[in-house]
């Protein structure tokens, strides 16, 4: 009867120890999922699902503090791959409506007056330009979110549509109906 | 003759080439305008160096390259740039791409030329650079830059294998050029193994060209270590890992390269256009093509310039018959069908076929797929088409590529056999073109998480800077008070001290 509670006791804390020291040993930094659940946000930075970003929308998908379907830039794939991750059930988009088309912000820049406000706006920092100086963005980091559009006093900000190019073309889905022809 | 081997799947297809080797080649006329594209090659599209306005020579270069994996391209004849813009290109999108528009003058003035010196005494870097100044790309198809596959990379080249296969249906260009003009493969062949500096080079024909096969073997007897090879015919031999396992018995690794074998693959064309380039200083401005099929009224191989519009082709073989409808650049198997004729020849384009009904299967009814795997017999890498076809309609990507779907050398064989007519290829094509999407996503996210990551915390480092100033400022101001109140408080004693001092003067004055 001693010998059993002194050697299970014994044992307890030998394990006991061995998890204190592994849980300091191997510790990781952040938590892991709300990486990878970051990783598969758009990060266009957009904002449209309430979250000041792709980040904090993550962290509260991660404390199940809000609807997965709330992602407008990456639409019905997010969903999916979100669902699967988050072991959630798809759902459509929330805002059935909205329908994204990736674009970048072009500043009209002989209207640009210099305000640098569209700079404070932007997430990523896309937009050069000091004050009084006219400002413009630069296209290939433009995530297309339009943060950028309503702070600016003077509408100098447009929105455009990426035009399809041979470089970025890719092979449509074939359509497939049984019974149609080849 | 040596051993051969065999590759598994592939099909015996009916060859259709008769059709268009009756006539010896053609040499086009020049157009009344020539449409120029920039980026007729795998890489970076050329940069534009001409104005419009600007007269330019035949020769003269009117695309520089811009990137290491690319090809410039020249004016194909002398004339007047009388534009350059967006034109519908000869691709499955038919996006416009930039093209210059050159009008020639007629004269076909050349740009001067300087001969080139003994190239046995050239270094081979020179050599390359020389190749790759003419702007030649692999002429089968593929259109990749030539002077990187004639790299050894510190590899040492056993064999230069010279791709005369032409293992498609319809296509007869090769054949035409082997048996018209072997002496400039030939030339083209030394060319290329002194760059190489390769042992060997064996050129390989489908045993259903003999004309071709003779009139190399009259030549070759003369070198001994050249080697005309005649191959079964079976497509698709003219692949380059097919025709590789065919000769050698080897497998080019899934990554690899025909390098890491110690072997190079290149086409029996490009061999004639590096010809052309060392030998005559001419760059790529002209290629062979075969317009043939049901659909033009006299088929035929042509010697065109590059930038002449397909309409004008099809005129010179006759023009369309009354049931033509359908446009195909490349072969029956692995072309892509074209929306518009207005679209010009590029590097790249082999062959020009106009299908009528019954050529292709339009009136095949397509079915679910009952999983019979013809295709994974007839796959000539050991793919699993109907696993993938799944994976694919179901943008399964990860599992795509864990499938290798990126081995798949399209070649439509699995499309031919499949009972049920499912457009196999179309669906493998949307796969890549899918994940290559995503890749390029990723790329874009991470950028913009890195930068919102960066902007993050510098927004919030200057807050806190700000703070830290605010608190010392707070600080000063309260240590400043402090200091005001101790002088106040000193001044205050003094001043007592004074009064006190007074008094007692006073005190003792009156005392006195």
């Amino acid at each position: 009867m001693v010998l059993t509670i002194l050697s299970l006791g014994i044992l307890a804390s030998l394990f006991g120890l061995l998890l204190g020291y592994s849980s300091v040993r191997f510790r990781v930094e952040g938590d892991p999922l709300v990486d990878k659940v970051d990783s598969l946000l758009p990060q266009t930075q957009c904002g449209q699902c309430t979250f000041p970003g792709c980040r904090p929308y993550a962290e509260a998908l991660v404390n199940g503090e809000t609807e997965i379907n709330l992602c407008v830039p990456g639409g019905e794939d997010t969903i999916t791959a979100l669902a699967e991750t988050l072991g959630r059930e798809a759902v459509p988009l929330s805002d059935e409506h909205a329908s994204h088309v990736p674009s970048l912000a072009v500043i009209i820049e002989e209207y640009c007056i210099g305000c640098t406000k569209c700079i404070q706006a932007c997430p990523v920092d896309a937009i050069v330009g000091t004050a009084k100086q006219m400002h413009t963005v630069i296209a290939e980091e433009c995530t297309g979110c339009e943060l950028c559009v309503p702070p600016c006093p003077v509408e100098c900000i447009d929105m455009r549509p990426i035009k399809p190019d041979i470089s970025s073309w890719t092979w449509p889905q074939p359509y497939m109906a049984y019974g149609a022809k080849n | 003759m040596s051993r051969l081997y065999k590759f598994p799947g592939g099909l015996k297809l009916a060859g259709h080439k008769t059709i268009s080797t009756r006539q010896p080649i053609s040499k086009a006329a020049i157009p009344d305008r020539l449409f120029v594209p920039l980026g007729q090659h795998i890489g970076s599209p050329a940069e534009c160096t001409v104005e419009k306005g600007q007269r330019v020579l035949k020769g003269q270069t009117i695309g520089a390259v811009t990137d290491y994996v690319a090809a410039p391209v020249h004016a194909p004849s002398s004339g007047t740039v009388v534009d350059i813009q967006k034109f519908p290109a000869a691709h499955a999108s038919s996006l416009p791409s930039d093209v210059i528009i050159i009008e020639p003058d007629g004269k076909d003035e050349w740009l001067e030329r300087e001969p080139i010196p003994d190239i046995t005494e050239m270094d081979p870097s020179e050599l390359r650079n020389l190749i790759r100044c003419a702007g030649i790309v692999g002429l089968g198809g593929a259109a990749f830059p030539t002077f990187i596959k004639l790299n050894p990379a510190g590899h040492q080249i056993s064999r230069l294998i010279l791709n005369g296969a032409e293992c498609e249906p319809y296509i007869t260009c090769d054949d035409m050029l082997m048996r018209e003009r072997p002496h400039e493969i030939i030339d083209g062949a030394k060319i290329m193994r002194h760059a190489l500096n390769a042992a060997q080079v064996i050129i390989a024909i489908e045993e259903n060209k003999p004309e071709a096969i003779a009139s190399l073997q009259a030549l070759a007897s003369e070198f001994d270590w050249l080697q005309i090879q005649a191959i079964p015919v079976i497509y698709p031999t003219g692949g380059e890992r097919q025709l590789i396992k065919v000769l050698t018995g080897k497998d080019v690794p899934s990554k690899g390269l025909p390098l890491d074998l110690g072997m190079v693959v290149s086409n029996v064309a490009t061999a004639a256009a590096v010809h052309h380039a060392i030998d005559h200083q001419q760059p790529l401005i002209s290629r062979i093509i075969t317009v043939t099929g049901s659909g033009v009224k006299s088929p035929q191989n042509f010697e065109v310039l590059i930038g002449t519009p397909i309409s004008d082709l099809i005129e010179l073989a006759g023009g369309y018959t009354e049931d033509a409808d359908r446009l195909v650049v490349g072969g029956p198997m692995m072309g892509i069908t074209l929306k518009t004729d207005a679209t010009p020849v590029v590097k790249a384009s082999n062959c020009l076929l106009v299908q009528t009904p019954p050529d292709h299967a339009g009136e095949a009814i397509i079915r679910p797929c009952i999983r019979c795997g013809e295709c994974v017999k007839v796959c000539p890498v050991k793919l699993l088409p109907q696993q993938l076809y799944w994976f694919s309609q179901a943008k399964y990507l990860d599992d795509l590529q864990s499938h290798n779907l990126f081995d798949c050398i399209e070649c439509g064989c699995c499309t031919v056999v499949c009972p049920s007519h499912i457009p196999l290829v179309q669906y493998f094509r949307f796969g890549k073109s899918e994940i290559w999407k995503k890749e390029q996503e990723t790329i874009k996210a991470d950028l913009a998480r890195e930068r919102a990551d960066a902007k993050t915390s510098r927004v919030e480092r200057i807050k806190a800077e700000k703070k830290a100033q605010h608190a010392a400022r707070a600080k000063k101001t309260a240590a400043a008070a402090d200091r005001k109140k101790e002088i106040e408080a000193a001044v205050a004693r003094t001043k007592a001290k004074k009064t006190a001092d007074i008094d007692t003067a006073i005190n003792q004055n009156t005392e006195n």
